[in-house]
Parts: structure tokens; sequence; C-alpha cells
């Protein structure tokens, strides 16, 4: 009779840790990642800028600038998810992987794969949002229309029309009359993206990630999603505009680069 | 355990008064009280700043006055406008279903209407932009998701707010003075103050409340009141 009373508050405290022990793990393709090995490397890797906490306060956070990311607040720029939903786990594990350019962030390639989803893991673990919510249905990207003087003259015309401009300036160098009022989420000064730079972008070079770029936006930041504004043929040809900007880009030379590493 | 009589009745008849509020929900409440007053604002209200909009002529142009900051808003004889007034506490566990129509937030000529506005948790926001140039709307809440969408002219955006948060700040990233306030609350008893700090709530079941409110700028005051049936109860708040 006892018995019988125990076997489903067993099962319940099975399903319980099943369901903490899933929170606690991260699963990209056929990898699964563990917070609790992920741990580890955290504190040897990641934790002297992202903080014990995961707060993004580390010891080298007041030399950074951009700051590292807050992982208790679970708002993240690179993802293939809507804007004001949750990343896939793959698309952390691409950030750790790429790196984000012109930022402390370095890639953790070196890392391996297994080593890079543990990652993935354990940053999960600083926010409830991960054990609350489902992240978000990734957005899909059409196939790349072939860049011409046409689309990059109609991606010029968008650049002026859905006001880029403002933040990123003319010519694309970060310095639109809005530029210097802007600040991050938690308030600290952010400088909009100077496409002149170089071709390399925050979240990934390709033509594909630049696509996703505008459809997500970059959460935390002032960069919108252009989900609702644009069609993803307008996107294609904003994508194909503003790698012109970029030195020594011409039209002709602007190419689709392969995505990164794995 | 033996009860007297009035006891027991008077027991019932709040039980009853209690399952009748449950029952009729938010909207109009049979013997519902009514609280209203003014919230003052102490002393000089600081002089509103002008607002520059030339960095897009789009939005200078719709405007043939000077446009200034709302900041703090007074009507020159004490009352304090855009003060979120809402029942913070002694609501118990009830809970709200969130009405069907949206609460609308617009943009026009670079400003945002209302400059602050309450809503219900779950309630659909929905931004219209009235003007010819491009916006974003970007939402920064502490309790609820954040998200940040372009929105060019024409184009209508929906979202909500789960959770109760007083208040969201809402801003336009291209256009760095528009700002806002939304207000989530999750009971209809709420109000805004009008621009001679006028506010009411309206069918209010008889109760003890904590009341707030919430100015940008002046912070948040709050007091405890009790109200009966059909009692209609005048409450003053002063910022300074």
């Amino acid at each position: 009779m006892r018995f019988r009373t125990l076997i489903p508050r067993v099962l319940g405290l099975l399903l319980l840790a099943c369901s903490v022990a899933s929170a606690q793990e991260s699963h990209i393709g056929d990898l699964t990642g563990h917070a609790n090995r992920g741990k580890a490397l955290y504190e040897r890797y990641c934790i002297f800028c992202h903080g014990t906490h995961g707060d993004g306060r580390g010891e080298s956070a007041a030399y950074l600038d951009p700051k590292p990311r807050d992982f208790t607040q679970a708002t993240y720029k690179c993802r293939s998810t809507p804007t004001g939903t949750l990343p896939l786990d793959s698309d952390l594990y691409d950030t750790i992987t790429r790196g984000v350019h012109a930022s402390g962030m370095p890639s953790w390639n070196p890392l391996t794969r297994q080593q890079r989803a543990d990652l993935v893991a354990y940053i999960k673990t600083f926010s409830s949002r991960f054990t609350e919510e489902k992240p978000g249905a990734p957005i899909p990207i059409p196939a790349e229309p072939p860049t011409t003087p046409e689309s990059v003259q109609r991606g010029a015309d968008l650049f002026q029309s859905m006001n880029c401009w403002q933040c990123h300036g003319k010519e694309g160098r970060g310095n639109g009359p809005s530029a210097v009022s802007l600040t991050d989420t938690k308030g600290y000064p952010i400088t909009p993206f100077d496409f002149t730079s170089g071709p390399r972008f925050k979240c990934g070079n390709s033509d594909t990630e630049l696509f996703r770029d505008l459809v997500t936006g970059l959460d935390g930041t002032p960069m919108p999603s252009f989900t609702d504004a644009l069609k993803p043929d307008q996107i294609w040809d904003l994508v194909h505009f503003v790698k012109t900007l970029a030195k020594g880009n011409t039209v002709q030379a602007v190419q689709s680069t392969p995505k990164g590493n794995q | 355990m033996k009860r007297s009589l009035p006891f027991v009745i008077s027991t019932a008849a709040l039980l009853l008064l209690a399952t009748a509020g449950i029952a009729a929900g938010p909207g109009p409440d049979a013997g519902g009280g009514s609280l209203s007053g003014v919230v003052k604002f102490q002393g000089t209200a600081p002089m509103p700043m002008r607002i520059q909009m030339a960095a897009d002529p789009a939005c200078s142009k719709s405007h043939a006055s000077p446009v200034m900051s709302e900041e703090v808003v007074t009507d020159g004889s004490g009352g304090l406008a855009n003060v979120v007034v809402y029942v913070s506490d002694g609501l118990g566990d009830k809970t709200f279903d969130a009405p069907m129509q949206p609460a609308v937030l617009e943009q026009k000529g670079c400003v945002y209407e209302p400059h602050v506005l309450a809503m219900r948790a779950g309630q659909t926001l929905k931004v219209v932009n009235d003007d010819s140039t491009t916006h974003n709307i970007h939402p920064t809440p502490a309790n609820n998701r954040e998200w940040n969408k372009s929105q060019p002219p024409g184009l209508t955006i929906e979202e909500t707010f789960a959770r109760q948060e007083v208040s969201v700040p809402v801003k336009c990233n291209v256009h760095p003075w528009m700002k806002s306030y939304v207000a989530v609350v999750k009971s209809p008893y709420f109000a805004v103050s009008a621009k001679n700090g006028s506010f009411e709530i309206k069918d209010l079941p008889a109760g003890t409340y904590t009341i707030q409110a919430w100015h940008e700028k002046l912070g948040t005051k709050s007091q405890q009141v009790t109200i009966g049936a059909n009692e209609s109860k005048k409450v003053e708040f002063d910022f300074r």
C-alpha cells in the first residue's frame, strides 16, 4: 500500500530531474552539451569578462567596449529567431565559434565542438527564461537573388528611406545624426556599425548572415528588426548595398563569403 | 465553537459580495466604488525643454510651433499630468481577462501620443505610424520581453506585454528625442492623470487597497485606501 503511493512520487521526482537536466543541456545538431562540464570551461575561459554570475561584470569588463554580454538577461544580438525571442542553442554555439567582430569577444574555434556545446548549456543556466520559454521559430531565409547594379541602387534608396543613415551615416561610417545618442539596453553608449571598416560584421560575414541580422535585429542594441517593415527582396537589396560600402568593394567584387568554420 | 447569528450573516454576506465581484470580473461592477482625485506638483515645475528635430526634416516640418519635452507636464495651477495611478495591492489573487480592443500608441510629428499610455497585461498594443518618416519602436522593459522593430510610414505593429510593469520605457533610436512610457497593469483598475492632474478609477470593488502613483521623473508615491460599496472616495497625491 505504502509502496503504491510511493511510485507516483518517485516518477514525479524523476520527471522533475529530467526536466532540470534538459534545461541544463544544449542540443546542436548531433551534439549534446552539459552545463556541469561547461561550468569548468566557463570558469577557465569566460569568467574574466562575463563574470562569476554571468552578468557581464567580470574583472576585465570595465576596460571593454562594447561591454561583455549579460547572460542573466538572455537578450542576444546574433540570433536566427525573431526579435524578443530566445535564440536557438545553435545561435549561441555559432557566436562562441565565430567570436564577435569589433568587440572583445574572440573566436573560440580552438575549443572542441563538444566543449563549445557544453559552454552553451552552462551559459543558458544564468537565465530562468531558458526554462520558462521556448526559443523563437527560426526565420526562413529565401534564396539570394544575384547582386546587380539595380539591386544595389534599390538598396541605396532603402538605406535612405528606412532611415538607416540616421545612425549609420550617409556614407555608412557609423556617424549619422543620431549616432551619439545611442545606448544599449543597459545604458552604455554604443556605436553604430561603420560599414567602411571592412567586410567583417558582428554576427558573421556572409550575405545570408547579413540578411538574418536585418530580419531579426540585434536585440539589446538600437538595431531594429525589419521583419514587418520590408519584404525579403528588399532586404536582399539592402544587403547588396551595404556590402558596397566597405573600402575597395565594388558591385562586381561583392560576393557571398562562405560561412566561417564549424 | 458557537458563533453568533450576526457574525454568520455578515460572513455570508461578505462571501456573497466577494463571489459577485469575481463573477462580474472586470468592467462595470455592481456596487463598485469610485476612486478619484488629483495629482499635484508642489513648487515650481521645471521649464519644459524645447525639442530639436532638425536632424529629420520630415519631423521638424510637421510642426508649426516649437515642440516641448513632456517629462514634467503641469497645468500652471498645480495639476500634474501623465501620472499612472493604479491598484498595486489588495486584489488578492484575482485574475482578469485582457480586453479584446487594443491600446493604441501613435507616432505623430515624431512625438508619441499619448506620452504615457496605460494598458493591461496581455492586451494588444497597436503602434501606429502617422509620419512620413521611418521610426523604430523599441521598448526596454525590465520584466517583459525586449523587442525592437523598424516601422516605415503606414505600417502598424501589434505586440503584447505579458507581465505587469509600471512602466516600460519606449523609444525610437532613429529619433533620440522620442520617448514614451507604457504602464502595463494586470487589473483593470488604473488611470493616467489628465492635464489638470485629475484621475478616476471606476467600479472598484469594496476593499482596502494600496494605490500607487508613478511618474517618469518624480518617482512613485503610494497610499492605503479603504473603499466601501457604492462609495466615491477622493485621494490626492503630491509630488515635488
